[in-house]
């Protein structure tokens, strides 16, 4: 089940056990959830193209004792509604999800318009805004369900997925491997790429799924001397948090992500990762670099 | 104490907190005085001293920088003692330029950014809907906000979801009409599918009369003509008033002025 098949069975499923919950799909996924307009009337809509207004509606319905889930595109959801999710969650402190689609250039041929790199760094400006990129279909349904109620939350899927076992919590990093010579943070879906690149390496490797908060803790614990940040978005969107985190020892803190310009290439998510040295060839490449 | 003393009563108050805090809108609060008074005194449900009384009406003020004329007709009623509102945007007040719904009893929503309080209040009506309450929601918004996208947006969402359960007052003072002409707002309203009415925004018997009609199973706006700054003549319609607040030397002449 793909991480978009896995959001219409984790929601049909809350849907079902929490009243609370009201689905506000932006115009996409409306067949996925067909069976969900039928068996929640009233509680799944097809609200319509219309960001801005939808975030501040949603924040209505959370007044009133609802925990709305708004559904659109990456840029759509964060870049175009951006002030209502600010002020009507973050200053009002009220719960609501809005989930995804489109990471950073998961919808490559669609171009610039539906890139959305920045997604995660703009979410980081709003105090309280929790950030959830779960790596696979797998994660995503354990940390939606964890999740969903309390604080405004944002979850960014990915068409990329990751393979690994293990179990993730909202939250924490999870310790993937432990080494001596440096320490990866690798974020989301790029554990994959990052495991295979490194593989006779000895490092250590920490897999974010939540952003923020950022688990602090587990890097202050596993980190010593170079911090190598793996992230499927802008370059340097979580050096701030890591270098908060080892700010009371010597660490030097190298970002490996999404270059900050506009990717005008056209293609598959698969060339951009190259284009963008994220896949494990240009990984191990940057990192070999960063080691020498 | 009559009608027309109170509310001169509640000007004063609103001059005098602006005054001492040298800040705030409060021409743009004298243009919704007469509508919020009408709403709280005559239409609203609400209890006081249970502001989250679950069968209330709901009223989200849209243009937020008009909260002083809010905070005086909620002090007005009990929310919170008037004796407050001379701590108005002071730095721990809970009273603020713009009106904040986690700090001011009877505050539903935290306004200010233009553009988001009508899709709120739409929100609002919906999940209202979904409880199967019959608690309405009203909204005070701006002709100036009018000019936000999300004010459109939120009309599609009213009308689309038949909310029948909310009910607007467009306060249209026309001070924005040297940026953009908002033209006809009930005629627009109208095509997106609202029922409409057209009130003089300082006649009270109108107002509740407008108020007071029934539905028709749609949403309702009600598009009311006022002066930015009624009460006070020499704010009336002078934009040099829009945010300012009256120095010690003016004050006196502006509260002997008010009608």
């Amino acid at each position: 089940m793909n991480i978009r098949q896995q959001f219409v069975a984790t929601l049909e499923d809350v849907l079902g056990q929490d009243p609370r919950l009201v689905l506000l799909l932006g115009d996409i996924g409306v067949f996925g959830f067909r069976n969900a307009f039928a068996k929640f009337p009233g509680r799944v809509v097809n609200i319509g193209i219309l960001e801005q207004a939808t975030v501040s509606f949603a924040a209505g319905l959370a007044r009133e004792g609802f925990i709305p889930v708004f559904h659109s595109i990456a840029p759509f959801v964060v870049e175009r509604a951006f002030e209502q999710l600010k002020i009507d969650f973050g200053y009002q402190r009220l719960p609501g999800s809005f989930v995804s689609v489109g990471a950073s250039y998961d919808y490559a041929s669609l171009g610039c318009t539906h890139h959305c790199p920045g997604d995660v760094a703009l979410m980081q400006q709003v105090p309280g805004m929790r950030i959830v990129t779960p790596g696979n279909s797998r994660e995503f349904d354990s940390l939606f369900r964890e999740s969903y109620a309390g604080g405004p939350t944002y979850f960014r899927l990915s068409e990329r997925a990751h393979a690994q076992e293990g179990t993730v919590r909202f939250g924490q990093a999870r310790v993937v491997r432990t080494g001596r010579k440096a320490t990866i943070v690798v974020a989301a879906q790029l554990l994959e790429q990052t495991l295979a690149a490194t593989a006779d390496l000895d490092l250590t490797v920490l897999h974010y799924t939540t952003l923020a908060p950022f688990d602090r803790e587990t890097l202050v614990r596993h980190a010593s001397g170079t911090v190598i940040v793996v992230e499927p978005f802008y370059t340097g969107t979580l050096a701030g948090e890591v270098s908060a985190a080892v700010s009371e020892q010597p660490a030097r803190i190298i970002s490996l992500g999404v270059p900050r310009q506009f990717l005008t290439n056209y293609g598959k998510l698969a060339d951009h990762e190259r284009a963008c040295q994220l896949d494990a060839t240009g990984l191990r490449e940057r990192i070999d670099k960063a080691m020498a | 104490m009559n009608e027309a003393e109170t509310l001169r009563k509640l000007r004063r108050q609103i001059i005098l907190a602006a005054s001492t805090a040298r800040e705030g809108h409060i021409a743009s609060a004298f243009s919704i005085l007469d509508p919020l008074w009408v709403l709280y005194g005559r239409v609203l449900r609400f209890k006081a001293d249970q502001p989250k009384w679950e069968e209330r009406d709901r009223f989200v003020l849209s243009k937020g920088h008009a909260s002083l004329g809010l905070y005086a007709v909620l002090a007005h009623h009990g929310f919170f003692p008037p004796e407050e509102l001379q701590t108005f945007a002071s730095f721990t007040s809970r009273l603020g330029g713009h009106p904040d719904c986690n700090k001011i009893p009877g505050v539903e929503a935290s306004t200010g950014s233009l553009g988001h309080g009508l899709p709120m209040a739409a929100g609002i009506a919906y999940g209202l809907k979904l409880k199967q309450s019959a608690a309405r929601v009203f909204c005070v918004a701006g002709d100036g906000e009018a000019n936000e996208g999300s004010i459109w947006e939120a009309a599609l969402l009213g009308a689309h979801h038949r909310l029948d359960n909310l009910c607007c007052l467009l306060d249209y003072n026309h001070s924005t009409d040297r940026a953009l002409q908002t033209g006809d707002l009930a005629a627009k309203f109208a095509a997106f599918g609202w029922q409409t009415a057209a009130v003089n925004g300082h006649d009270h018997e109108e107002i509740f009369r407008v108020l007071s009609q029934p539905g028709d199973g749609r949403p309702r706006i009600i598009v009311a003509t006022t002066i930015k700054g009624k009460g006070c003549p020499p704010m009336e319609n002078n934009p040099a008033w829009h945010h300012k607040a009256p120095s010690p030397e003016e004050l006196e002449g502006m509260l002997a002025q008010l009608t």
